[in-house]
């Protein structure tokens, strides 16, 4: 693979990764969200996939692959799961800020990653790959946005994987590569958070009949 | 130093627009028609339309100004000689030296608030209140449309509409980098709305409560009504036109070209255009008017899209050459 051909494809990637974080700020359909959640387990799957074509690792690909299966698909699945569940409602609430301004704030929120990882990119101006860093810091505030904003439980999980999506960006696009052992550690961690967040949601359903969890304010016996 | 084959180019591209305008807004209607099952009227029917309204009385309501006779000839003006200044079918147009983005976008935006004037002017209520909805869209259109442009214009080094189209002609991979796709999406979107296509305002109805553009014209009769409904086609000819030629300029002309450059440019820019119109019609079938207070959403949506089309065209872009 040529270096500008694979240039093309990380930047594609790295831009796929920010575009999908920005549609589950606009949307408010949880299924939805779900599906974006999909696509950004793809792009991010692209980045160590394509690292590992072209420095010819086995170790990467496999990261890739497994990277691939759970947040491209796993992942989501459960969460489309969990939102389908009966009693459910389909989309977010009001979210605490109204959509434009989410928008706005998710501009912003880019910009400031943006400015703020200038340093980062002096470490190695050459590399494709340190060049889209920032993107994954980008997606890393707006996931904190989304789940300081957003009310439901599951929809604060769809953040919370976001947010582990963005750390993921940002460690495959500097070090081009965790140790596989670390990679399959945070993984699973973060399948377990779902799963958990899943069941807890499910219980907290059965309990108050809601998951807003500006409700949850007074302990009851 | 015109050479009057540019000047031809940039006649063609007048009078091809003049004549295609209707003939775009009939083929979409033709494809809306069929796709939902209808015969439709015809790719011609705009065309017959307008030699109809051009036989009628054209009617000044009592109490309007010079606005609201001098918004339909500035509306159809300002069109016009954006299809003149742009690259549409060659890149080499007379007036190319003034016709930058912002020049462009400008002149755009002229024809738009004439028409919010000429609204106002009648002083009716719904003349007022199409041209308050048409500025509250305008007013976050503007800066997309001008943000988006500038994201294409980084990698190229130049606001000039023409050099934009020739750098992307030289270097075929521009088109696929992450700014231009976020800036594909926005300009899409933005151009939906300037032109009042589904899902902003829907161009087909006169239902009262979610009209934009049919309320400001609703006062306009015979010629005038047929000049502004001919200028809106162009309107939406020429920024559809753009479109094409800024993320797929293969078959334009360059600045100096032939008679048969000229030729093929004219066939690839009608050709383009013919299927952009096609897919937003077919699109359009699927699409839903959003309520009103939720297209600022959209409009938003598309401002922050052309943000970040412009973050990471200045960002990711390795500085080359």
């Amino acid at each position: 693979m040529s270096t500008a051909t694979y240039t093309e494809l990380l930047d594609l990637a790295a831009g796929g990764l920010l575009l999908t974080a920005v549609l589950i700020v606009w949307r408010r359909e949880l299924a939805a969200m779900a599906r974006l959640l999909t696509v950004q387990g793809l792009a991010l799957a692209t980045i160590p996939l394509l690292e590992g074509a072209r420095t010819h690792d086995p170790a990467l690909v496999g990261v890739g692959g497994a990277v691939l299966l759970l947040r491209g698909v796993v992942l989501p699945a459960l969460l489309t799961r969990a939102s389908r569940a009966d009693g459910e409602p389909r989309r977010e609430s009001t979210p605490l800020l109204n959509t434009s301004a989410s928008l706005l704030a998710a501009a912003a929120l880019t910009m400031i990653a943006f400015a703020l990882s200038r340093p980062l990119l002096a470490l190695d101006r050459g590399s494709p790959a340190t060049q889209a860093a920032p993107t994954g810091l980008a997606v890393v505030l707006i996931a904190v946005f989304v789940m300081v904003t957003r009310r439901r439980a599951l929809s604060q999980a769809m953040g919370f994987l976001m947010l582990d999506n963005g750390i993921a960006a940002v460690a495959f696009l500097i070090t081009a590569g965790v140790p596989v052992i670390v990679e399959l550690g945070a993984s699973l961690d973060i399948l377990f958070a779902v799963i958990i967040l899943g069941v807890l949601t499910g219980r907290l359903r059965r309990t108050f009949g809601e998951t807003d969890l500006d409700l949850l304010r007074e302990l009851h016996e | 130093m015109t050479s009057a084959i540019a000047v031809t180019a940039a006649g063609l591209q007048v009078l091809g627009v003049a004549a295609a305008a209707p003939l775009v807004v009939g083929g979409m209607r033709q494809v809306r028609a069929r796709c939902e099952g209808r015969a439709g009227g015809g790719v011609a029917q705009p065309w017959r339309d307008l030699r109809k309204q051009l036989r009628k009385q054209s009617l000044r309501p009592a109490g309007t100004t010079a606005v609201f006779r001098l918004a339909a000839p500035l509306l159809a003006g300002s069109a016009l000689l954006i299809a003149a200044a742009a690259p549409l079918i060659s890149t080499g147009s007379p007036l190319d030296s003034t016709a930058d983005l912002f020049a462009i976008v400008g002149i755009l935006f002229l024809g738009t608030v004439a028409l919010a004037l000429a609204g106002l002017d009648t002083g009716t209520a719904f003349g007022g209140m199409g041209a308050s909805r048409e500025l509250t869209v305008t007013a976050l259109v503007e800066p997309t449309i001008l943000l988006a442009i500038f994201a294409l214009s980084i990698p190229a080094g130049s606001a000039n509409l023409a050099t934009i189209v020739t750098a992307t002609t030289h270097h075929p991979s521009h088109v696929v980098t992450p700014g231009a796709l976020l800036a594909l999406v926005a300009l899409v979107i933005v151009i939906l709305a300037e032109t009042g296509r589904l899902p902003v305002d829907n161009p087909s109805t006169h239902l009262e409560l979610t009209m934009m553009h049919e309320a400001m014209i609703l006062e306009y009769a015979g010629a005038r009504l047929a000049l502004v409904e001919w200028a809106s086609g162009m309107r939406l000819t020429v920024l559809l036109a753009l479109l094409a030629n800024l993320f797929l300029p293969w078959g334009i002309a360059g600045p100096h070209p032939g008679v048969a450059a000229l030729v093929l440019g004219a066939g690839a820019l009608a050709g383009k255009v013919a299927i952009l119109a096609g897919i937003v019609a077919a699109a359009e079938v699927f699409v839903a008017k959003l309520r009103l207070f939720r297209v600022p959403e959209l409009l938003a949506g598309s401002f922050l899209l052309a943000v970040l089309a412009v973050t990471a065209a200045s960002f990711l872009t390795p500085v080359s050459g």
